[in-house]
């Protein structure tokens, strides 16, 4: 029980996001009756989430390294509608046309990061700039066809369409999505042997682990819950492609951050850039990368959104680099730099769309949403700010 | 009983793993010197953020009586408005904003909803005048040298009318005239009715200004004692300080260098272009394997700018000239370059430039090297842990863990955090840039013997110190710098300090 108590108290913060998201989940299930914890809106809540969860992604290595990227939004707006009219006026494969506007944004990336990184403008007004020119960029595409209609159903079925059944069964839990469950069980077996294997190799260096009951109760608690998403899952169509996209940008993501060189390169460049010159880390290098990433995974909600709507418009990508930019404070990075992590600005994501999804469902006023929102936003930062002071 | 201004009984302060301090008293008189001292990481800081109000009330246990009065400070505002003044090691200026307005900020003088500007300067005036400070209040900060800030900071404390200042470290980043100065200013305070409470590593200086000395080690105090009465010396305060005495300060060197050159800098010339001038004149120099070479000189000579040029050239200056590394020619373009070819820089300023605070122990250690800990580019955990905590242990690193933040360690400790980055990294030389710069005599003495040990191992040093006790008693040969020229070569062993500093005056 003591140890519990440690343990909780040294991640409070970390326990307090998932916290958070499970309380606003269990208060909509009430008050909708039930209707938010559905099989189906589930799924739509998690799709909902698919672009906002990338772009907060990226923008979470953003604000690590001390800057912002404004033009994220109509970066993907913009991008969304190249690909549209790459599908339908000059007839490109889906692929095509992914893999042309994944590697327009990884151009748009660099080119904010160069004045940042080389000239030192700050990131603010360089990619306010892209703002401005990337809405002017998306207006003038549209501007002879207005709304363009994706006619691709592939490229389509990446926002709308779900993963196929390879096991259908008609006795065999009909109502379930086969496929789906063995992911979720694979994510969970995989998830275990990781678990131990950690902890063994951490005993042969002799460090400190959790107690043996401790760790069971800590595994059985995690599996709890990836199953239980599963299952919720899998009563609708399954995983959708959208997930699919958004598990495996977290999870590559993640594994860089923690795992790699370059994620610890990052998160130096963040904590104090000019130790981490003198250390031998390229600041200039790793701010163009970021931003890199950053255009790219713009790209990849354009396409996200855009298969979503079927269509591109030109208003396409208002304001999602706010959406993002909250997602990730939400999720616990640290203005001042050098703190953050992936998962948590996934789990930022999630509060701040089921906020969207449950009041929605409630038929709450949409100004009251914004209110909402904003209240939710500061206390979450709030929060964050008083328990890192008490740690230090 | 003689008339106490402060007392802090039984003060016991705990961090997360750590206890700072366990059942400290400490009693100071009016209007007398007292200073603090004990090694890195003794709680020095910590109890005059107790008494300062940093850490409020309800943080610690222990009552604070001052002015005969028990006080409950919830923060630093309480404590100011009770007369207390601190003055932290690192500089609260604002270097963008203006003399006068550093010292009155938070407390401007008003004339209806306007700030009076005439009568800031002129009340800025009179605080400068006590300071013995003759410069335009309307000046920037930051266009003054690091001795003349210390004296502003002052001065702003005095604005706040406070009758017991704390300074911590007053003067580890000073030289020798401006350390002077400063102990003379406290004198004249003293004089004015001013008591003082000064933390300092410089046993000199605390023997030469301090009435009271209290000792703490290991967060408990060891003992008070009065100056003149006790006929305190430097060998009575290490053997309270670290528990056992020290016969010698610079630990003696077994090995020789050898005759084979690490480093030969020929016509070393670097303009610095915001600046506007030379920062380097010519520079000729040369460093021998398992040699440990002293570069002395006053602050701003350009000794930094020199081993900064050499690593890398962060600072962007325009070079010319020629740069050996092992009998190679080379021209580093950034720092990455220098640490592969064997060259290692660790920095004087460990706060500013040498560490990331905000990260482990661990994540410090390595970050210099990472693929000494990584395959593929994807780090090893367990090797990354493992050569921290081996680490931690070789350099008696004094931490609950591997993974406490670097910013919570004292500053001998955050300095040997820096030097097992550079050790990891296993260079052939070392630039070492005031290697002891706010630690105490035990911590220094275990730098210097891992200094001896690392050339005993082949390695080379080039340590930058403004002590010149250290760089007589380190080094093998002295090179002296001045204005970005070398003004002279010695030998440390027939090196006289006056030697030094008459070379390090010539411009
Ligand atoms: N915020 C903190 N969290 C955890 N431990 C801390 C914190 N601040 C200080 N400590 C620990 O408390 C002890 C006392 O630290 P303190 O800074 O008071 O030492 P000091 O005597 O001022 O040393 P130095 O001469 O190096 O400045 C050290 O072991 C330090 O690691
Ligand atoms: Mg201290």
């Amino acid at each position: 029980m003591n140890e519990l108590r440690t343990v909780l108290r040294k991640n409070v913060r970390e326990y307090g996001m998932y916290f958070a998201l499970a309380l606003i989940m269990a208060v909509f299930t009430i008050l909708t009756n039930g209707r938010f914890i559905s099989s189906r809106n589930m799924a739509n809540l998690l799709n909902q989430t698919g672009y906002i969860a990338v772009l907060a992604v990226g923008m979470t290595l953003v604000i690590i390294i001390r800057h912002i990227d404004l033009s994220v939004g109509f970066l993907s707006g913009f991008l969304g509608a190249i690909a549209a009219i790459a599908l339908a006026q000059w007839h490109w494969p889906a692929w095509a046309a992914i893999l042309l506007v994944l590697a327009m944004g990884i151009a748009a990336g660099i080119l904010t990061a160069f004045p940042v990184a080389r000239l030192g403008i700050p990131a603010f007004v360089a990619s306010l700039a892209g703002w401005l020119i990337y809405r002017g960029a998306l207006m003038l595409v549209t501007a002879a066809t207005g709304t363009i209609i994706v006619p691709n159903e592939s490229f389509n079925a990446i926002g709308t369409g779900y993963i196929p059944d390879l096991f259908p069964s008609q006795t065999f839990l009909p109502e379930l999505h086969k496929t789906t469950l063995i992911i979720g069980a694979i994510a969970i077996v995989l998830f275990i042997i990781g678990q131990i294997n950690d902890r063994k190799r951490k005993m042969q260096y002799n460090f400190e682990v959790l107690s043996a009951g401790l760790f069971t109760a800590k595994l059985v608690f995690i599996s709890a819950i990836l199953g239980f998403i599963t299952w919720i899952l899998a009563g609708y169509n399954g995983m959708s492609w959208t997930v699919v996209i958004m598990l495996a940008v977290v999870l590559v993501y993640d594994f860089i951050t923690r795992r790699t060189v370059i994620g610890r390169h990052i998160y130096a460049v963040g904590g104090n850039p000019e130790a981490a010159e003198l250390s031998g880390i390229n600041v200039k290098n790793i701010t163009m990368l970021v931003f890199a990433s950053m255009g790219f995974l713009s790209a990849l909600a354009g396409i996200l959104f855009t298969a979503r709507l079927k269509s591109a418009t030109p208003q396409a990508g208002t304001l999602f680099e706010l959406d993002a930019i909250a997602a990730a404070y939400i999720g616990g990075v640290s203005a001042a730099g050098g703190i953050g992590t992936v998962t948590g600005s996934l789990i930022g994501a999630l509060v701040y769309m089921s906020l969207m999804n449950g009041m929605n469902l409630l038929g709450t006023d949409i100004s009251l949403q914004y209110v909402i929102r904003g209240l939710v936003l500061l206390f979450a930062v709030i929060f964050d700010v008083s328990t890192r002071k008490r740690k230090s | 009983m003689s008339d106490h201004i402060l007392e802090m009984r039984h003060i016991t302060k705990t961090f997360p793993g750590v206890r700072a301090l366990s059942d400290v008293n400490f009693a100071v008189r009016r209007g007398e010197i007292h200073c603090l001292v004990g090694e890195n990481g003794a709680g020095k800081s910590t109890l005059m953020k107790i008494l300062s109000g940093v850490y409020p009330h309800s943080e610690f246990e222990g009552s604070i009586i001052f002015n005969g009065r028990e006080v409950r400070f919830n923060g630093i505002h309480d404590s100011e408005k009770a007369g207390i003044g601190i003055i932290y090691q690192e500089l609260a200026l604002v270097p963008e904003m203006t003399v006068f307005e550093n010292i009155m900020l938070g407390h401007e003088i008003r004339r209806g909803i306007v700030v009076d500007q005439n009568q800031m300067i002129k009340k800025s005036e009179e605080l400068l005048k006590r300071v013995r400070l003759s410069i335009n209040p309307t000046m920037k900060v930051k266009d003054l040298g690091i001795g003349k800030q210390q004296l502003v900071e002052i001065a702003k404390a005095l604005s706040r009318n406070v009758s017991l200042l704390i300074l911590d470290e007053p003067t580890a980043a000073l030289n020798e005239d401006d350390c002077d100065n400063l102990l003379n200013i406290l004198r004249e305070l003293k004089g004015q009715g001013v008591t003082c409470i000064m933390i300092s590593h410089k046993l000199k200086e605390v023997l030469s200004i301090a009435d009271t000395i209290t000792v703490l080690r290991d967060g408990q105090t060891i003992c008070t004692m009065d100056r003149k009465a006790d006929n305190v010396n430097e060998q009575v305060l290490i053997k309270h300080m670290v528990g056992r005495s020290i016969e010698n300060i610079y630990p003696p060197r077994e090995s020789k260098p050898s005759d084979e050159v690490v480093l030969e800098v020929r016509d070393w010339n670097a303009y610095d272009a915001t600046l506007g001038r030379k920062v380097l004149n010519n520079v000729n120099f040369r460093v021998h394997k398992g040699e440990i070479v002293g570069l002395a000189g006053l602050v701003g000579s350009g000794r930094t700018e020199l081993a900064r040029s050499l690593f890398g050239n962060p600072d962007g200056y325009h070079l010319q000239g020629e740069v050996y590394l092992k009998g190679q020619k080379c021209s580093f373009r950034h720092p990455k370059e220098a640490i592969r070819s064997g060259l290692a820089y660790a920095s004087e300023d460990r706060k500013r430039n040498g560490l990331i605070l905000i990260q482990s122990i661990q994540y410090n250690i390595s970050l210099a090297n990472l693929d000494g800990v990584s395959r593929n580019g994807i780090i090893n955990e367990e090797l990354d842990k493992q050569t921290a905590n081996e680490f931690v242990k070789s350099l008696l690193i004094k931490t609950p863990g591997i993974h406490q933040l670097v910013m919570n360690l004292s500053g001998g400790n955050q300095q040997k955090v820096s030097v097992a980055k550079w050790l990891f990294v296993g260079p052939d030389l070392l630039i070492f840039d005031e290697p002891t710069r706010g630690i105490d005599v035990g911590a220094k003495y275990e730098i210097y013997t891992i200094m001896n040990q690392l050339v005993a191992k082949g390695m080379s040093i080039l340590m930058i110190s403004s002590e010149l006790p250290e760089i007589l008693g380190m080094s093998d040969r002295i090179y002296v710098v001045a204005n970005g020229h070398i003004t002279g070569e010695l030998d440390a062993r027939s090196a006289t300090q006056e030697a030094v500093m008459q070379l390090a005056t010539q411009y």
